[in-house]
């Protein structure tokens, strides 16, 4: 049985903008779900919703079988980060994290030793009694980490909250967020328009597009099996080819003048148009040599971009329009201006039906859209 | 260097000037009994009158100013309420002297505008409820129209600096409103509070013009000080620098109570 839910949430802001369009979530208890997308797709608003910030037009939220849709902030138990500056200035980092627990007027005796396991718990024993302009952003983001933590929440909400971080320490909070979260079995929701962060830590992930959620699943499949073209678009990096199939029994399409097989577009009708996604790193790069093999396209490599081990290509040709991830040692092989024949593959790649609604995946600024 | 120039001219040199005029005799050479009758009426109850009416229009203009200015400017208040408050607060924080005292004489004076309105439509005589314009009430009434707008131009970016993630925060950990601005927002918002208040004060404590307009006669030490700068029976500019120097030291006392305040309410943010 689900222990969060949200069901059919909608929130229409002034002026129109509908921020969310009828989500569905069910996440067990102890689950750790990823909301992501781009600006403006509603995950920020949707966790809002979830916090008692902000009220859905329709909908419910339910959390172990009572519905809290109603119910004011500070009755629903729930403990939240924020992207940042969220600790309170005139409280050391202890105090902050004593908070929670002063307003629910436990002892002093348990209050110190919670604030200490805490605080400990995030990595940050000796600093208890710095203030918050003392303290680095990571450390900030711990202890508001550890204070969120200090109620026992039934779900802690996570907005964003490395978004402020520099790289560095963004994978290291990350990591740690998720060992504390399996240490102590808490049910999260974590907002993110960081497609690798919320691959790393999730059970699951929601990737959110014009507040509808367009896939749920665990990230491996997010990966692999992208349901939307949209998804494709937003999780790693896809190479999208238009085609027509031309023979559905064989799995053979036409795209740009050159066919292709590929074994997803099996059992499809003659002649419809469709989007074959393949991964950057399953295309295989050769210098051509005069011959065609099958479920080829011929282009000239005319960018290289340094990605550490691995290199990545843009090949463009007639019909092609590729990029492809190759060794950083291949790559050298394989300079600018050069004409090469980029194998895809036939079993790795994704077929869905080409949809006439376009998309746009907009630049992600600082804050979050709501 | 321009700055210390400006300062030096306008701030630190007249300030010399009453400071030495003050231990100075009519004749020449200098004197202590310029300051010794601070100390005796009517000038030590012109100066308690002073700190009385400062205090009082400060602690009102500053507690009744932070409710108006917090109420104009948090979420979901209209935006355009805003910039009306912001833009009146602007004009009536500098409408002072001889016009504001006029235009309270003409609206609360014996015969003016609200008072014969309530008088007559309303069947309220003020006066008779023992109101006066030209009593101290009446002069601090007349301050509060500058003072009110004064703290709300000085305290609106504090509260502007009141972040909605510490309220959310707070409701979040289960706090109510009052206890959010219990533990939170009032001791953020104190080290202003503070500032803004002692401003207040020395805004009221140096006002002239409003009073006298009013009542010159009334029990302020700036009114003093102008009669015996310029009166003709009373002229003693000596005396009056050794009263502007009563001045000083007032507003260093007032300092001295502020600056430990102040540094008690900031010690977060060192």
């Amino acid at each position: 049985m689900a222990y969060l839910e949200l069901q059919n949430l909608q929130r229409e802001f002034a002026g129109g903008v509908r921020a969310l369009d009828g989500i569905e979530v069910q996440l067990g208890q102890g689950e750790f779900l990823s909301l992501l997308g781009p600006s403006g797709c509603g995950k920020t608003t949707a966790l809002r919703l979830v916090a008692g910030f902000d009220r859905p037009d329709e909908g419910r939220i339910v959390i172990d079988g009572k519905d809290i849709t109603n119910v004011a902030p500070s009755k629903r138990d729930m403990g939240m980060v924020f992207q940042a500056y969220s600790l309170f200035p005139n409280m050391t980092a202890a105090q902050n994290v004593e908070f929670g627990l002063k307003i629910r007027r436990k002892g002093k005796g348990e209050r110190s030793g919670r604030v200490g396991e805490l605080l400990e718990l995030v990595g940050l024993g000796h600093a208890g009694d710095r203030y918050p302009h003392q303290l680095s952003g990571g450390m900030q983001q711990r202890v508001a980490l550890a204070r969120a933590l200090a109620i026992e929440p039934r779900v802690l909400l996570l907005d964003e909250p490395l978004s402020a971080l520099d790289a560095k320490v963004r994978v290291q909070l990350r990591e740690e967020i998720r060992r504390i979260q399996l240490e102590l079995g808490i049910t999260t929701l974590y907002v993110t328009h960081d497609q690798e962060e919320a691959l790393a830590i999730s059970d699951h992930v929601a990737v959110m597009y014009r507040g509808r959620i367009e896939q749920i699943g665990p990230p491996a499949e997010m990966y692999s099996r992208p349901a939307t073209p949209f998804v494709a678009e937003f999780i790693g990096t896809m190479n999208r080819l238009e085609a027509t199939v031309s023979d559905p029994t064989s799995g053979t399409v036409e795209h740009g003048g050159v066919t292709l097989t590929v074994d997803a577009a099996r059992g499809r009708t003659k002649g419809d148009r469709i989007l074959v996604l393949i991964r950057p790193e399953t295309v295989e790069l050769a210098p051509e040599n005069g011959s065609n093999p099958a479920n080829t396209l011929s282009g000239e490599v005319i960018a290289q971009t340094f990605l550490g081990p691995v290199t990545r290509l843009k090949v463009v040709g007639p019909g092609a329009d590729l990029i492809a991830d190759v060794s950083t040692a291949k790559a050298a092989t394989l300079p600018i201006g050069m004409k090469v024949t980029a194998a895809l593959p036939v079993t790795d790649a994704r077929v869905l039906e080409l949809s006439d609604e376009g998309f746009e995946i907009a630049e992600e600024p600082g804050q979050a859209g709501r | 260097m321009p700055f210390f120039a400006y300062t030096l001219l306008f701030l630190f040199l007249p300030a010399a000037s009453v400071l030495i005029g003050a231990f100075q005799k009519d004749t020449s050479g200098y004197t202590l009994d310029n300051v010794r009758a601070l100390f005796h009426h009517p000038y030590i109850d012109a100066y308690w009158g002073s700190v009385k009416l400062s205090l009082v229009t400060a602690a009102l203009g500053g507690v009744v100013g932070l409710f108006i200015a917090y109420a104009a400017l948090r979420e979901g208040t209209p935006k355009w309420i805003r910039g009306a408050l912001t833009t009146f607060s602007g004009v009536a924080a500098n409408f002072g002297g001889i016009p504001l005292a006029f235009a309270f004489i003409a609206t609360l004076g014996p015969l003016g505008v609200l008072t014969v309105f309530l008088k007559n439509q309303l069947h309220l005589d003020i006066a008779a409820h023992g109101f006066s314009l030209f009593s101290m009430t009446g002069i601090g009434l007349a301050y509060l129209y500058f003072q009110l707008p004064l703290m709300i131009l000085v305290i609106a970016p504090a509260i502007d600096g009141v972040r909605k993630e510490w309220r959310e925060a707070s409701a979040n950990l289960g706090a109510s409103q009052l206890q959010f601005w219990r533990y939170v927002g009032v001791p953020v918002l104190m080290p202003s509070i503070l500032g803004a208040i002692i401003l207040l004060f020395g805004n009221a404590f140096a006002a002239y013009a409003t009073a006298y307009g009013i009542n010159s006669g009334a029990n302020l030490i700036t009114i003093f000080i102008g009669s015996y700068y310029s009166g003709n029976v009373l002229n003693n500019p000596h005396l009056a620098q050794a009263m502007a120097f009563g001045m000083f030291i007032v507003l260093g006392l007032m300092m001295l109570i502020y600056i430990p305040l102040q540094r008690r309410a900031a010690r977060w943010a060192k």
